[in-house]
Parts: C-alpha cells; structure tokens; sequence
C-alpha cells in the first residue's frame, strides 16, 4: 500500500509541523517514507508545498508524479488549488477555508471556494476557527492533521495521536491533551462531511 | 548498535560524516547545504570529541580550514552551495595539488531549478576540473554511507573527495539506518611527502604528473565501485545511464523493474568501461542526469559514433530544470497520468520580506531619499534584501554574487553614475564586502555602502554572522572616516532621522558606510520563545 500526500500552505504557517507527525508515526510502523521539504529563499511568505511519500514498500522517487497525488492538504484555500495538477483522479483535497492574503492580487474569496467545491473529493474546514473554539488557538495544524487522517488510510488515527503524544509530550501534558482535541474535532468533522 | 532515524540527505552525510570519526566541518551557510552543518553543530558527538562546526566567514576560509585540519592528519569536511565553489575554487583546486593526508571530503549542494540560487551550475564540472573524484549519492541512505566510504577514500588515495548533493536530496527526508559502530578521529599526523604541500613550481610539476596518473586509477576505482553498477535488461532497444538521484526517478516509472539495461552512476571520474560495456548490447543510449549534461556531452563527442544519445542536449529531456519523475516519464515515450488541469483561479505567490522586518524600513527610506536623485543607482547583494527588488520596494537595480553590491558600485562611480548606493547585509559584507570596502577607500570612492544588519545570516535561517558587534570597528580599521560611520535604527518611528542620515552621506562625495541596524523578527521570535 502507498499514498502520497502534498502538503501546501504559506511559508510561516508550519506545514512542516504535521509531516513531522506523520513521519513518526511512519516509523514507528516500520512503513517507508519520503519527504521533500522547501527551505531558503522560497520560505519567506512564498508559497511553499511538501512532497510526503507513505509506502509499505521501498519509495524511488523524492517527488510526487502529476496525477500522482492521493491527498493535497493544504493551510490556505487558494494554496490547496495550486497544485490540482498532481492529485490524483481519485484524490481528496482536504483544506483550510481560512484565506492567507500577503498578495495584491488575491483571488476573490468566492471564486475561490467555488472552484474548490466544483472538485469531487473536498473537504474543507476553518481550521482556525475550529482550535479557537476548543480553546487551543495554536491547534490548527492538529485539526487539519485530524481531517486529512479520514483518508489516510495507510496509518491508523490512534497511530497518529501516538505522534502527537512522542512530538509534543516534552511540551507537557496539557498540550498534548489540547493537540489530541484538536486532533479528534478535526477528524469528526472529516468523517461527517467527506 | 544500529539505528533507524528519519534525516535529510543532509543529516544523512552529516551524520555518517560524525560516524566516519570527523574531526572538524567547514561551512558557510547556503541553501540547500546549510543542514549539514546545522546537524553536526547539534549532535552530542560533536561537544564529545570537540568537533570543530563553528561557522566560517566564508567559504574560501572554509576549504582553507579545513585542508589544514587535513594537513594535520584528521578527518575534515566542508559544505556549501554550489556557488560557495566558484568563493573557494582557488584552494579547492588546489588541494587537488596537495592532496588530502587527513580524510577530506567537500560537499558542494547544487540548485538545478534555482528555488534560491542565481545559477543552475554542476558541481561535477569541477571534478573533471580539479582531476578529483566525485561521489553523488542516490538517495538518503547512500548519503550516510557514502560519507564514511568518501573519507576511506580519501585517506586510501591521498585526494580530496568532492561530494555532489543537489536540492532533492539535500531536502528530502527518509529513514536511514546507521551503523552501530563509530569510528575514532583521526590523531595528529603529518603528510608521508611533505614537498606535495608547498606548490612552488619544482614541486608542483612533479605533483601533476602524479596526480594525471591518479587520476586513470581514480576512473579505474570507479568502475570497480559498489556504488556504479550495470544491470542488464530484457529489451536492448534502449539503454540508460542514470546518474544520482536521476536513478530514483527512472525507478519511480518502472515499479515492476526497468525492462532496458540500466548503468547507474554514482562515482566519478565517469567509469569508461562500463559505458562501453553498455554500448554492447544497444544502439540506443538515454542519459538521465541532474543538473547539466556533463556525461552527455562527452558520450556524444564531435564525430559520428554510430550510437543514438539521447538526453538534456536534444531536448528528450529539458534542457534545463531539476529533473521530475514527470519529464523522465515524457522522456521515456511513456504517456502521461491523468490529471487535473492546473486551476485559473490561483495566482502566484513569490516569496516577500517578512512583515516587522527591517529590511523592510530600510528600503522605504532609501526610497525616500533616492526619489529626487533622477540618476541614483541600487547594488543589490545575496540575502534576504535581495527580495527589495521586488514589489513594493524595486529599490535595487542588480544582483549578480556575495559582495558584488560594493565593488560595482565603485566600479560605476567611477564611470559617473551618482549616487551609487550599495546595499549588503551584514553576513555578505564580511563574507565578501570587506575588501571591496578596502577598494573604495584606497580610491576614495564617491559611494554610500549600506549595511543592512540584521545581526544574522537570515535568508538560511538565522545561523551566527561573523561580524556582529564588529562592523563599526571593521570599517573604521579599514579606512572610512569615523564621521561617515553611521548607524540608524530601521523603524517607521524613525523615518525622518534615517533619510537625514542617507541624504547626508549621498551629498558626502567620497566612501560613506551606513550601517541600519535591527535584529531580525524570525531570530527576534525565536529569542524571545527561548527565554
């Protein structure tokens, strides 16, 4: 089994942070994993994407194929549909609805939610608003981690939440709990409304 | 004991480099180089053996550092960008002369697809250059591997080792498994032929003959090498060599096994013998490498071989880019997935100066000021500022290497241009803005050099600049007039006072320093999250 994953967002909003979750909870599965990350230049407020690869068996290539792509996850609405090109014809896109505005030129909100909804595998959520109102404002990233794990079939939510537990248990328990909150509200939502 | 660990290919060469028993890295930050160094600066091994990973103030001082610690018999490696080969190409090739007594191994990551280079230049030309050996690992688990073979190597040939990472593999995580065992550093020894080291003429000849020599064993290694290897295949109605990670994405296409014979290359000076092995069972040959066509163009030669290569130079490939599983795909004749067609509601989003940075302030009162000089002209530099060429700014007017802002703007002053305005960050000035200074001064330049300290190297992350603290005392003891040293705080508070300042020293006709000082927000936020 194989599934890959492009992780989208703005540089700043950490989507580094949920691949760092899923990629120990790869390995402690024993499954192979690639992920390629974008640093330097490209990192300052530019659109940025990481290619995660999830594999029982040995993966070749760092980067993900167009057309290749079983989910896009992306922080940033208008981010998730910059990279249509490589999902899948049987993919999900599962995306913040929360609009990231640092250019001049950004698309009008409606046009952009409309062409999201026109994709037949969608589901996206406020994140945002999702961790404001379970009091963890920082959660979002667990929400959208939450979400997408409704169709991350190669690795089980309880897997996930293992994650959570190793990456942010030197933080204190407290965080964890309100990282697992996250987690699950994210993933309820996934499983009422994919 | 061995270990699983998800790393970079970066961490992976670090992290077999440490294992290799390393004495010291050498590095000035660059993308995608900078986690080599930032791995083994942060591993316990490093404080254990007093590894030497403070940063350098640039590469030539790097390579410098290092082919002396190799001098003195210990294990010694050097990471930068690509281009950080051209700011050291004068010791590198001459250590090719020197050769390596301690094991040194110099790892030159490359940017195919300039995600934040200003060239896609193949560090492999350097090799063939130098007459060094070169290995380009294949994927993450070769990278840790190779590292240790690479200083094995070394130590076997008496040559320096040139490693070729490119963004893919220096940015790409997957699990490594380590060895359980770690290598002793190397003790003080020094080199059995000690004439080798001083490269007078009398010594040099001798030397290059030797080294012409090597060289053809060199090759000879390379075909023996674990790390090349011919596979035969069930249809000879093509062939195809794949260099580095260019093997991954001819894999990607075949998950049921490549049906051509297949030689992968991952060790250099390019194995001869193993083409021509090759050549013998097809007509047809597909070069697959990252980067520029070096092995392409030396199949193909001037005269007619009889052999059909295919690759980046007749375009079955892209001429340029990173390579893709998607354009080894097309290059293959397979067709293409299907897919989506890419959306028309996105627009583009290029990187930007952070918000609160004070490049940002910086630029909008150079601005200001420059508005009513008609024929001012901008010498941008290599950083984050470099970004205020863009929107809203357009403040710059060229950016071309590490230091070139200050000497270009002397060399246009001198032509008549006025004002001529250089802007350099702190890290860039003493990387290579000093002895530009230097110029001006000993000219008595008509220029404003504008040092934009931000008090780190910021576009790689926020690693330590060599001259915080220090620039005032650097201009100064290298000639400027006390009284054109001067500092300013970027903030909107202070516009008024900061274009006094500039307006100043632009009607101050000779050598004036600006230095527009504010720690930059991502170190600020990481300084503040740590107390």
């Amino acid at each position: 089994m194989k599934q890959d994953i492009i992780l989208a967002g703005v540089g700043g909003q950490g989507i580094l942070s949920i691949a760092t979750v899923i990629g120990s909870a790869a390995l402690q599965q024993g499954l192979y994993l690639k992920q390629a990350e974008v640093h330097g230049m490209s990192q300052r407020g530019g659109d940025v994407q990481s290619n995660l690869r999830l594999s029982s068996d040995p993966i070749h290539s760092d980067l993900i194929p167009k057309g290749g792509a079983d989910l896009i996850v992306s922080l940033e609405p208008m981010e998730a549909l910059r990279y249509l090109p490589y999902l899948s014809k049987d993919g999900w896109i599962i995306t913040n609805t929360a609009p990231f505005v640092n250019i001049p030129d950004y698309p009008e909100m409606d046009k952009v939610m409309a062409e999201l909804n026109r994709q037949p595998r969608v589901v996206a959520l406020d994140v945002d608003a999702i961790a404001k109102d379970l009091g963890s404002p920082r959660g979002a990233n667990m929400v959208l981690l939450g979400a997408m794990s409704a169709v991350l079939h190669i690795l089980e939510p309880e897997k996930l939440r293992e994650g959570i537990r190793r990456i942010f248990g030197r933080k204190g328990e407290a965080v964890v709990e309100s990282n697992i909150k996250a987690f699950d509200a994210g993933l309820e939502f996934s499983q009422k409304n994919k | 004991m061995s270990e699983k660990n998800l790393l970079l290919g970066d961490e992976a060469l670090a992290l077999g480099a440490l294992h290799a028993g390393l004495s010291g890295v050498y590095a000035y930050p660059g993308t995608p180089s900078t986690e080599i160094t930032e791995y083994i600066q942060l591993h316990p091994l490093t404080k254990e053996g007093n590894v030497h990973s403070h940063w350098t103030t640039n590469e030539k001082t790097a390579m410098e550092g290092a082919l002396g610690m190799s001098y003195a018999g210990k294990r010694a490696l050097v990471c930068f960008k690509h281009v950080g080969l051209n700011v050291c190409a004068d010791p590198f090739m001459g250590s090719a002369m020197t050769g390596a007594n301690g094991g040194l191994v110099i790892a030159s990551c490359d940017d195919p697809s300039m995600h934040s280079s200003q060239n896609e230049q193949d560090s492999r030309f350097y090799g063939a250059f130098a007459m060094m050996p070169v290995f380009e690992p294949s994927n993450q688990q070769e990278a840790y591997d190779m590292a240790r073979a690479a200083f094995d190597y070394s130590e076997k040939r008496g040559i320096p080792v040139l490693m070729r990472l490119t963004t893919r593999m220096s940015h790409s995580r997957a699990v490594v498994e380590s060895w359980g065992d770690i290598r002793r550093q190397n003790s003080l020894h020094y080199p059995a032929n000690p004439r080798q080291w001083v490269t007078l003429p009398v010594n040099a000849r001798v030397r290059n003959r030797q080294l012409i020599k090597d060289y053809a064993t060199f090759e000879e290694d390379a075909v023996e090498s674990k790390f090349n290897w011919l596979r035969k295949g069930a249809d000879n109605s093509l062939g195809i060599i794949a260099c580095g990670i260019a093997y991954n994405y001819l894999m990607e296409n075949f998950p049921d096994g490549c049906p051509y014979p297949v030689l992968k290359v991952s060790q250099y000076p390019f194995p001869r013998k193993l083409a021509l092995e090759l050549a013998s069972m097809v007509k047809t040959i597909l070069v697959l490498e990252e980067g520029q066509p070096l092995v392409e163009e030396r199949l193909r030669g001037v005269f007619e071989t009889g052999y059909t290569i295919k690759g980046r130079i007749d375009n079955t490939v892209p001429r340029d880019g990173e390579l893709t599983p998607d354009a080894v795909r097309a290059a293959l004749g397979l067709p293409k997935l299907p897919a989506y067609e890419a959306s028309e509601v996105v627009a583009p989003r290029p990187p930007a100066l952070c918000q609160g940075c004070g490049h940002r302030d910086f630029f909008t009162a150079l601005n200001n000021v420059l508005k009513d000089y008609e024929g001012a002209r901008v010498f941008g530099d290599i950083g984050c500022y470099t970004l205020g060429w863009m929107p809203p700014f357009h403040s710059l007017h060229t950016c071309v290497e590490m230091g070139a802002s200050v000497t270009m703007a002397n060399g246009a002053a001198y032509s008549g241009t006025w004002p001529a305005v250089a802007v350099i960050g702190d890290s860039t000035f003493t990387h290579s803005g000093m002895t530009g200074l230097l110029d001006c001064i000993n000219e008595n330049a008509d220029v404003v050099v504008c040092i934009s300290d931000n008090l780190t190297t910021g576009m790689t992350g926020g690693q330590d600049s060599a001259g915080t603290g220090k620039l005032e005392a650097i201009c100064a003891g290298l000639g400027v007039d006390p009284a054109h040293i001067r500092t300013i705080v970027p903030l909107p508070k202070n516009y008024p006072d900061m274009e006094k300042v500039i307006r100043e020293e632009v009607e101050y006709h000779g050598v004036s320093v600006i230095i527009s000082r504010r720690e930059c927000i991502q170190t600020l936020k990481r300084h503040a999250a740590k107390k």
